[in-house]
């Protein structure tokens, strides 16, 4: 079994952060936390090369590193590819999630990683890979590889891969049928009991968690702020020109306002299949408020309206998907030097 | 949805006026809902210049 492992700077022994900016460095080779990995592994098993990148370098550039290591792992002739694991390390999560699924995607050879549950690699990647949960300590490292190892045994052979609980891995989103003796209504009256008494019992269903998120401190002075108008009821250009979905959006869109007083109807659409957007389409500044927001800032009340809105349709959107939309707008918004949103939601 | 912003943990929510024209209201004269408008933007801004706190 030929393997090639990815590492950052500090796993792959360049340094810690000052290397951070590392560009991608391909050895011979298992390195590191990969000779543990081949011994884990076992008989057979040979990590055949090791690419290893610094963080910033990694996410500041994921495509160009994405594409190498596909590059060198098609020309290693790899049987399987293992990133990490990166425990909480987040930049690291974040590029091992893209180099695994650009792997798996390119070359139809399984891919493994693991990471730490607050990781935003895991969000990112949990529906697409196996992420084995690490926990958040280094000193689980062989506990860790292990589990990675046996996971990976398992998917090169194609044998029935267990359930999260059971394999230690994030569960990717994904409901199973399986053949059980019990009915429901048995299963349900038993957990009850379970939870009546004290006694231990498992849910068939994980409620969603949501972490708390700090709030962004006040705006000091909003006469000086440059606030954007974000929303999520669809408010599009006539003939909406990203194609945003009405139902379940994978993307968002950018329109400009630029010495717009006052958003008509007949310059714009709505696509939105979750509320009746009549009202809307016949005013567009009842969810994109320029009319409003630009008196403000000839007042002076607020700095300056964003030049431009940002759209997209929230509507029985994936949770996975919502936030990667929400990152991207997020980032987007800095970059443009936006101090606030005002976000209109349906 | 104000539950929705709650549950996902947004920290400065705005109660909107309606699902179908969060910033509007067909039934009020135009001056009128412009003003209406202007009223909540100003409370987006109140709480846009106030210490949100964590989220629980």
């Amino acid at each position: 079994m030929r393997v090639v492992h990815y590492l950052n700077q500090f796993f792959g022994g360049l340094g810690a952060e000052e290397f951070a900016g590392a560009t991608p460095e391909v050895r011979e080779g298992a390195v590191g936390p990969g000779r543990l990995l081949e011994q884990l592994l076992g008989e057979g098993a040979k990590v055949v090369k090791t690419v290893v990148a610094g963080d910033n370098y990694a996410v500041e550039n994921l495509d160009a590193l994405a594409a190498l290591v596909v590059k060198e792992v098609r020309e290693a002739g790899g049987d399987l590819f293992v990133a990490g694991p990166c425990f909480q390390a987040g930049r690291y999560g974040v590029a091992a999630g893209a180099v695994c699924a650009a792997v798996q995607r390119e070359l139809g050879i399984p891919a493994v990683t693991g990471m730490g549950l607050e990781n935003p690699g895991v969000d990112l990647y949990r529906r697409d890979l196996y992420i084995v949960d690490s926990g958040g300590s280094v000193a689980a490292m062989r506990e860790v590889l292990s589990r990675m190892a046996a996971l990976a045994h398992k998917l090169l052979s194609k044998q029935e891969i267990g359930s999260p609980a059971e394999e230690g891995y994030f569960a990717h989103g994904l409901l199973r049928d399986a053949f059980v003796d019990k009915t429901a209504a048995e299963r349900l009256v038993e957990m009850v009991y379970a939870k009546a008494t004290g006694a231990p019992y498992e849910s068939e269903l994980t409620p969603t968690v949501f972490p708390a998120i700090p709030a962004p401190p006040p705006i000091a002075d909003l006469s000086r702020a440059r606030i954007a108008i974000v929303t999520d009821t669809g408010v599009v250009p006539k003939g909406n020109p990203d194609k945003i979905a009405p139902i379940a959006a994978t993307n968002w869109g950018s329109y400009d306002i630029s010495g717009v007083d006052d958003l008509r109807g007949e310059d714009f659409e709505v696509s939105h299949r979750g509320y009746d957007t009549r009202y809307v389409t016949e005013d567009p500044d009842r969810a994109v408020p320029v009319d409003a927001l630009r008196e403000f800032e000839k007042q002076g009340v607020i700095g300056k309206l964003h030049d431009r809105f940002v759209s997209t349709s929230g509507m029985v959107n994936p949770l996975a998907n919502s936030r990667r939309l929400g990152r991207e707008i997020a980032q987007r918004l800095k970059e443009e030097g936006v101090d606030a949103v005002v976000l209109v939601s349906a | 949805m104000v539950p929705v912003a709650k549950m996902v943990g947004a920290n400065r929510i705005i109660q909107g006026n309606g699902i179908v024209h969060p910033l509007g209201a067909a039934d009020l004269p135009p001056a009128e809902e412009k003003e209406l408008r202007r009223r909540i933007l100003r409370e987006a801004f109140e709480a846009l210049q106030k210490d949100a706190g964590e989220t629980d």
